[in-house]
């Protein structure tokens, strides 16, 4: 019968808080007006109203108005929990009701009263709802306060005055010495908040920390209790050190955080280990001792210190991978700990630092337990592999036969990706492996659920398939797939084979009976492609197969779209020149971008932002559009340059050049900023003292620059008729009308302010902001070489010394620069003593340029032999003129 | 490697949660702006934390770019968020400051129903354990004795019937239990 009952109770959850109603509640409220109050019906309805409040209830202002109104009549009850319920309540609406300072003297009073129950707690509420102007007349109570003997009151002081010190700084400064005074509190938490706050006051005065420091770290008596403060301690020396900067060895602050390496708290001895290891220049000597300790928590029977420990060593793998090596064994008896991301962690750091003997044994452990783990570590786990794949490029058989193995498992999208990836990159990064890889390719896209997956693999089959060896084994996989699967896979098939077709000349009457049975497809998209393709294989032309199916054209597609439309709306007679369009941004995938900052172990359920694919160019365009006087410029933009600073950073006005260039003009934007705050700059402009052939159409200048903004000014210039001139320096003089101001306010003090100028470094116009790079692999960059003379392009060709360069890379990197081109394809010619580099690019004006450029290494120093060609003559030489 | 330094700061706590055994809010509180500004935001982050730990008892799991230290209690889940970067075992001292306070409160009854039975207290301690992400008392006993009140020290006339009789259940099952 009791347990009958005791169910249906748990039915009801016993829970009056279920399906409680926003309106009701806030009628409810009005029993806060009766007198005297009823603390017993009260208390259950504030409780209400906080626990919606919590659970993301969202309240009006003029509900939570009266909501807190009502509640300052429940401080007439004497009932301590009603009261504290009301702190609370004070806290929770004083953003959303309005006049909440109404309260301040109840709380004063509370604060000040003798109950210290309620002091701390009032505190805490009264500083909520107080603004920078209100602190002043609670300054004195505030003051007492951090220095009370009750540990509550002047804990809850102390945290107070830090929120406060968001707001009201400059107040907040006032209190160094209350809190000095409480930092020899005996209470362990009144020591920390003080710590906290001395040290938030003072962090900006470098000489005020460091003695901080030095009083606290030397101090034989031990006086600071808190294992909280130490790791506050330890960070702020930690701090101290980098900025100091130097070797560590010496500095007492070093010391310190060693010796914390020895406090009997788990707390601090592991924020010290951990600091010691975040620090940025400690040598692997220094960082050892904070390994040991680490090694010791490896084994601690408390996940939540195995997990920091694996995680700070993971850390050193990065660093310091010997010194990981002593841990070894414990990593490994982590692999099958029951917390998984321990787990996933201890592998990850057992791959970093693992010798290429041990791979084969760690392989063999991981395969063991990676059936049991989630998508999200396996991912992790598939990042190691890869990571070690491209350290130990030998053992790729291996891993990849795992990875294969992995792929036929089952596993999300995500999961399947982060597999194919990895093989792919091992592909791109290891000869020896293409085979084996595309094999294992093939194979899972027989059986591949994942659309976007198997179109990219069909891809790679046709860019990488037919330079192997036998790339006929290859038609078979990709033909299976125009048979079996759904439109979009068979669109990718058909174009892989297509790639086949003009690849392999002898497999080009198979490839022409393929692909005309994909014309009797029932898919429009397939049965276009398969028409297009055999129509342009069918003729058997090599510059039509290579422009139109090898290396189609890469456009930059808003650009091409916004430049239809144009003609489209112009209703122009002239034809539309593709040329006009700028090509395609090149997206260079560098390790460091590819990379999430995600901390390693780490779940996201986050999705990683998808790259950024509107390229700088079209991103400018854009802003351009919106820059009355910017619009009426003919042409699309075609190049953006890298910003450069016409001033030293710290100076008083701050601006920076962005070269924009067009057809047949060029932009100069001018970012500029105020960094006088007793200054507003009205009618900022940048005169620049263009040089023979330059013409300058409009200026435009920025109206108002109060303190702290940023604005553009815009100079557009046309370029001039003779190519040569194009190569110069303009002088450039920052012009303005300064008004002085409050520097509070920012109101100008008079109406009528007086001119100024500020020189300003010279604007160069080089030959690089005049060419987009555009992407071409090192093949076809070969055979546009090749056929250039033929196409009616000029050479033009000179001799160089480059002297003072040490290396060939230096130089190479010097080189690629100055033209801010990408380079395709690095061929090394024989012993590293020369390098010849390949640089496609766009001059304005949709002028194709082609750069070769063979380095060497020489007496003194490296000679180059500088080859252009292009289809405008003046270009070509303009580019090896520029160059030397 | 930059930036891995911990800046010197008394905000440790990202948030601290109380979840039932569907997943769903008891309490939650979340100290920073930056982190899950919206309730809808702190929601999905809630649902997917309870997906991520409720079968296996781990203590201590990263979830989108926060180091979340939990604990779980017949029908209750207890959880602590820091940034990725902080100390884990100061967000596990919370965690368990957090847990000891309210199972003293509660009289070692740490369940579902009894944390409603007496919500405000909990609020209040939650309250007093972190202020604004500032760790206010990591001692529990401190902590109880600020909230101040025990059951036992509401007068009888006070109490309701119900509470009256639970505590006397609790008693003889305490009693029975020794």
């Amino acid at each position: 019968m009791a347990i009958k009952r005791d169910k249906k109770e748990e039915e009801d959850g016993g829970n009056m808080f279920q399906n409680l109603d926003k309106t009701s509640v806030l009628q409810d409220a009005r029993t806060f007006n009766d007198t005297p109050v009823n603390p017993r019906k009260c208390t259950p309805i504030l409780t209400k109203i906080l626990f919606l409040l919590n659970q993301g209830e969202q309240l009006g202002t003029t509900e939570a108005t009266e909501a807190f109104f009502a509640m300052t009549k429940l401080f007439q009850s004497k009932n301590p929990v009603l009261r504290r319920m009301v702190y609370l309540g004070i806290k929770e609406l004083s953003n959303l009701a309005e006049d909440v300072i109404i309260v301040t003297s109840s709380l004063t009073k509370d604060m000040t009263g003798k109950e210290d129950l309620y002091r701390a707690a009032a505190i805490r509420a009264l500083c909520s709802i107080t603004d920078a102007t209100m602190l002043q007349t609670i300054e004195r109570y505030m003051k007492q306060a951090i220095v009370d003997k009750n540990p509550s009151v002047a804990s809850a002081a102390l945290v107070s005055s830090l929120h406060m010190s968001k707001t009201a700084g400059d107040v907040v400064k006032r209190w160094v010495n209350e809190a000095q005074e409480a930092l020899n509190s005996d209470n362990v938490m009144v020591q920390y908040h003080a710590l906290g706050l001395l040290y938030h006051i003072r962090k900006t005065d470098r000489l005020a920390v460091n003695k901080l420091v030095a009083r606290l770290t030397s101090d034989r008596s031990n006086r600071l209790k808190s294992p909280f403060a130490f790791c506050m301690l330890i960070r702020i020396a930690c701090k101290q050190l980098e900025k100091d900067g130097g070797d560590y060895s010496d500095s007492p602050l070093f010391g310190f955080v060693e010796a914390c390496l020895r406090h009997k708290n788990e707390t601090v001895t592991y924020e010290a280990a951990a600091a010691m290891v975040n620090l940025r220049n400690t040598t692997a000597r220094q960082v050892s001792p904070a390994v040991s300790v680490l090694q010791l928590f490896c084994n601690s029977s408390k996940p939540a210190l195995r997990f920091a420990a694996v995680r700070t060593l993971n850390k050193v793998a990065m660093t310091h991978p010997p010194v990981v090596t002593s841990c070894n064994l414990d990593l490994e008896n982590l692999i099958t700990d029951p917390n998984r991301s321990i787990a996933t962690l201890a592998i990850t750091t057992l791959l970093k630092t693992g010798a290429e003997s041990a791979v084969d044994r760690l392989m063999k452990q991981i395969a063991s337990f990676v059936s049991e783990i989630s998508d999200e570590f396996k991912i992790v786990v598939v990042q190691a592999i890869r990571a070690l794949c491209l350290k130990f490029p030998r053992k790729h058989n291996t891993l990849m036969t795992f990875l294969s193995a992995m792929l036929r498992d089952e596993g999300g999208l995500e999961y399947k990706a982060s597999i194919a990836d990895t093989i792919i990159t091992i592909i791109e990064d290891n000869p020896d492996a293409k085979e084996i890889g595309l094999a294992h390719l093939c194979e899972f896209i027989e059986d591949c659920e994942h659309v976007s997956l198997a179109v990219r693999i069909l891809h790679l089959l046709g860019k990488e398939g037919p330079k192997t060896i036998q790339p006929s084994r290859y038609i078979r996989f990709i033909y299976n797939r125009v048979i079996l699967e759904i439109a979009v896979i068979r669109a990718a098939a058909v174009s892989a084979l297509a790639q086949f077709g003009s690849l392999c000349p002898d497999l080009l009457p198979n490839i022409l009976v393929l692909l005309a049975r994909c014309q009797m497809d029932t898919d429009d998209e397939v049965r276009d492609r398969a028409t297009y393709y055999h129509y342009i294989l069918s003729l058997q032309e090599k510059g039509l197969i290579f422009n139109y199916i090898v290396d189609p054209m890469q456009i930059c597609l808003v650009t091409l779209e916004k430049s239809l439309a144009q003609q489209v709306q112009e209703k122009s007679s002239t034809k539309f020149d593709l040329k006009s369009v700028p090509p395609a941004a090149v997206v260079t995938m560098t390790e460091d971008t590819a990379k999430e900052p995600v901390p390693e172990g780490s779940i996201s359920t986050v999705p990683a932002k998808a790259p950024l694919i509107q390229s700088t160019v079209s991103s400018y365009a854009e802003k351009l559009q919106n820059v009355p006087g910017l619009q009426s410029i003919p042409g699309v933009l075609f190049h953006v340059s890298e910003p450069v600073e016409l001033t030293e950073s710290e100076t008083e006005y701050f601006v920076t050049c962005t070269k924009l260039a067009f057809p047949n003009h060029l932009v100069l934007q001018f970012e500029c900023k105020n960094t006088l705050s007793d200054q507003l700059l009205e009618n900022v402009r940048v005169q620049v003292e263009a040089s023979e052939g330059y013409r300058v159409v409009k200026e435009i200048s920025i109206p108002r620059l109060p303190y702290n903004e940023t604005h553009n000014a815009y100079v557009i210039l046309q370029f001039p008729d003779q190519l040569a001139l194009t190569v110069t320096n303009f002088g450039a003089t920052l012009r303005f009308i300064v008004k002085d101001c409050d520097p509070t306010t920012g109101i100008p003090d008079a109406d009528d302010g007086y001119d100024d100028d500020y020189m300003l470094e010279d604007v160069e116009i080089s030959i690089s902001d005049q060419i987009e790079k555009i992407s071409m692999d090192k093949e076809a960059f070969d055979r546009a070489w090749e056929t250039a003379i033929e196409d009616g392009f000029t050479e033009s060709e000179d001799t160089f010394n480059l002297p003072g360069m040490g290396s060939l890379e230096q130089a190479v990197t010097k080189v690629v620069k100055f033209l801010s081109l990408e380079p395709t394809g690095l061929t090394r010619i024989a012993d590293r003593s020369s390098v010849m580099l390949c640089m496609p690019g766009m001059f304005r004006g949709g002028i194709e340029v082609l750069i070769r450029a063979k380095l060497a290494v020489s007496n003194n120093g490296v000679s180059m032999q500088f080859t252009v060609k292009s289809a405008h003559p003046e270009v070509a030489e303009l580019i090896c003129a520029a160059v030397g | 490697m930059e930036g891995l330094l911990l800046e010197p700061s008394l905000y440790t706590v990202k948030g601290i949660a109380i979840l039932d055994n569907d997943g769903h809010r008891v309490l939650a509180k979340y100290y920073d702006s930056a982190v899950f500004p919206t309730s809808k935001e702190q929601r999905a982050f809630e649902k997917n934390l309870f997906n991520k730990t409720h079968r296996a008892n781990a203590e201590i799991i990263m979830l989108d770019g926060l180091t979340c230290v939990y604990k779980s209690n017949v029908d209750l889940f207890f959880y602590v968020m820091g940034s990725s970067h902080e100390n884990e075992l100061i967000l596990m001292s919370v965690l368990q400051c957090l847990y000891d306070s309210i199972s003293q409160i509660l009289r070692k009854n740490v369940e579902k129903r009894t944390v409603f039975e007496n919500l405000e207290i909990v609020m209040l301690a939650m309250d007093e354990i972190c202020d604004g992400g500032i760790l206010l008392e990591a001692d529990p006993s401190a902590v109880v004795q600020r909230v101040a009140v025990r059951t036992d020290d509401i007068p009888l006339g006070e109490q309701t019937v119900a509470q009256v009789l639970q505590s006397a259940k609790e008693q003889i099952k305490w009693s029975l239990l020794k």
